[in-house]
């Protein structure tokens, strides 16, 4: 068994001692190992030539990815919370983003980062902004929920030929543990996953909200509704097929993740599901998210704001009752 | 400078590092939560800031390491640990915790954990000020990390163009996180980038309480004539971990042990008590009845719940 954060580190590791262009900018990554300590070890192994502990300077640490990507590199950038990505939002969804499309020349970049709230830090250390970077066009959008995923997804994210955004969940660093593949391992992006099959109902989700929907699947088993739960572990490219197939079986579909409603990416799923399987739909999709406001900092709050399992589980009981 | 200054000086370095020594305190026993940041061996530099401003009419855009300075603007032990533990009755009524609360009350804007965020808004409000004919200085602090922050750069630009009364306090404490100065960058003295925007910059010994007094006051003046910003680097060390969970270990230990000759709360004690202008006995007390009301303060605060969840859902949009 090994942890999310460990199977994170394993991925890198290895194309790291395999491709040497692939190496590492962030903050106090080097001695210090990472603020998650996701990088213990890497400074003593690889050199301060690949292992660069850069300056409080998002913009140039991104804008450096850019350039050593466009210069033969696969750099790896650390946002140390992933919430400091908007200091370097200007090179990542201006230029990286669009590189491709005017140029034609690769970006092979990964921007990764603990995102994430539940864990009581504060509206500044607990934002989930995937939908921004989906929204962006030309960067690739990875959110995985279990260890094997994140080490299979982050492995396809370093061989890319394009920029990837790397959501990791900071609550799932150490929470979640499963079996990992040992050595060179592969989750292509844009490969969606049922995770626990079932016949009256789908949950469509990604991240933290995963383990929520299992959760909430197994709360229902009681009420004798068998519950599926589809992992979309990338948002851009997205497995739409997977999705689609999922909610033709069972004719009902509730949209889950942790960030917040409006503008949300299970907005986007919803509008496929019904442009594409509406005949099949015994109810309307049902979205559950967090409230829209930042993610408080006092834990009474934060637990009211943000989706759970209770919250999961109410809103297919809605959809199977309708 | 009068005792009495001398006297309020030492006294507010005190509350700081009795208010800091307990919320170590509240860590170590788990009750506290989010990022314990100590300022251990900042208090010269919040405190002799703050000092140099009227809080009447001049504003504070305080950081991390700066609660000596909420305290001079009339913060609270009470109003500072509510908000520290997020209870209820806080300002931020548990949306958010630490020292980023405001009170337009008290002329104090918190910040956001983005460095140097705030920067660009001190220069936005000292603005307002000058558009109303008002005399309105901002004192506002980025660490020698924070200050390689792009904002900041441009900050310091848009107030040197348009004369912006604002004073900067570039708080070297020789680490950001566990990255050294030699990492963060590459000039000798960060107030030498002053000469590149066209404004006052000097570096001085942060761990001098009057030298910090003294060197604001006449950062306030210039800034009162319309001279515009200043830059002052304060030279101090960053006695504790980034926060609480940082065992520091990558900090030589002799570096610390030097520095800690030099701290400021001992340092200051014992010249004014070599100056006659307090004895042992009334600094003791002062330690101890400081003490006192911290403990008094955090048996009050504990003693509140949390924020009821329905906060949670208010006040998105006013
Ligand atoms: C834009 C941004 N990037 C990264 C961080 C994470 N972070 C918080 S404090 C800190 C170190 C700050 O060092 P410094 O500015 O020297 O202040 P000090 O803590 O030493 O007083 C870092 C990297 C942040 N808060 N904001
Ligand atoms: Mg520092």
């Amino acid at each position: 068994m090994t942890t999310y954060l460990d199977a994170i580190a394993d991925a890198i590791r290895i194309e790291m001692r395999k491709d040497q262009s692939v190496f590492m900018i962030g903050e106090d990554i080097g001695v210090y190992g990472g603020a998650f300590k996701l990088t213990k070890g890497f400074l003593a192994e690889f050199g301060p030539q690949r292992i660069i502990d850069a300056p409080i300077s998002e913009a140039a640490i991104m804008g450096a990815g850019i350039g050593a990507a466009l210069n033969g590199m696969r750099p790896i950038v650390e946002m140390q919370f992933m919430d400091f990505i908007t200091n370097g939002f200007n090179q990542l969804v201006t230029v990286a983003a669009t590189t491709a499309y005017r140029w034609g020349i690769p970006v092979p970049m990964v921007v990764r980062g603990p995102s994430g709230g539940g864990v009581g830090a504060n509206p500044f250390h607990s934002r989930n902004s995937e939908a921004w970077f989906a929204h962006a066009t030309g960067l690739k959008v990875v959110c995985p929920a279990t260890a094997a995923d994140a080490k299979g997804l982050m492995t396809a994210s370093i061989r890319d030929q394009n920029p990837v955004v790397f959501f990791e969940h900071k609550g799932l660093y150490r929470k979640i543990k499963d079996e990992v593949p040992e050595g060179e391992y592969v989750v292509p992006l844009g490969q969606a996953k049922v995770v626990r099959e079932g016949t009256d109902v789908s949950v469509i989700t990604y991240g933290s909200a995963v383990h929520m929907a299992l959760e909430a699947a197994t709360m229902l088993e009681a009420d004798g509704a068998s519950v599926e739960v589809v992992d979309i572990r990338t948002l851009v490219p997205l497995d739409e097929e997977t999705i689609l197939q999922s909610v033709r079986k069972t004719g009902r579909a509730v949209v889950a993740h942790e960030a917040v409603l409006t503008a949300g990416f299970a907005g986007e799923i919803a509008s496929r599901i019904a442009d594409s399987a509406f005949t099949f739909l015994d109810a309307p999709v049902k979205r559950v998210a967090a409230y829209d406001s930042p993610t408080p900092f006092a834990p009474t709050l934060e637990k009211a704001v943000l989706p759970n399992a209770e919250k999961i589980a109410e809103a297919l009981r809605s959809v199977l009752a309708f | 400078m009068t005792n009495n200054t001398r006297v309020e000086l030492l006294k507010y370095m005190i509350m700081a590092r009795e208010f800091d020594a307990s919320m170590l305190r509240l860590y170590r026993q788990g009750k506290a939560f989010g990022g314990v940041y100590s300022q251990l061996g900042n208090e010269a530099v919040s405190v002799g800031s703050a000092m140099a401003l009227d809080p009447t009419q001049d504003v504070l855009f305080p950081m991390h390491r700066n609660v000596g300075a909420h305290f001079v603007f009339g913060a609270t032990i009470d109003q500072m640990m509510q908000n520290q533990l997020a209870r209820e009755g806080s300002q931020m009524r548990g949306t958010d915790g630490t020292g980023h609360y405001a009170d337009p009350r008290l002329r104090i804007y918190g910040n956001v954990s983005h460095l140097g965020a705030m920067i660009p808004v001190a220069n936005g409000f000292v603005l307002a000020g000058k558009l109303r004919g008002e005399n309105t200085v901002a004192l506002t602090y980025i660490g020698d990390g924070g200050a390689q922050v792009g904002e900041v750069h441009e900050a310091l630009n848009f107030a040197a163009v348009h004369k912006l009364p604002l004073v900067l306090i570039i708080e070297n404490n020789q680490y950001a996180y566990s990255t050294p100065n030699s990492q963060e960058f590459a000039v000798d003295q960060l107030s030498k980038r002053a000469i590149g925007y066209g404004i006052h910059g000097e570096t001085i010994d942060g761990t001098d309480v009057e030298l910090v007094l003294k060197t604001c006051q006449a950062a306030v003046a210039r800034a009162r004539r319309g001279e515009g910003p200043s830059i002052i680097e304060t030279q101090t060390m960053r006695m504790r971990g980034h926060a609480e969970h940082d065992d520091f270990s990558y900090v030589p230990k002799e570096l610390l042990d030097e520095w800690a000759l030099r701290d400021p709360v001992n340092t200051y004690s014992a010249k004014l008590i070599a100056d006659g202008v307090i004895s042992s006995e009334e600094v003791k007390q002062l330690r101890d009845t400081t003490l006192d009301q911290m403990i008094a303060s955090i048996d009050r605060t504990l003693e509140l719940p949390w924020p009821d969840a329905s906060e949670g859902f208010k006040q998105v949009f006013l």
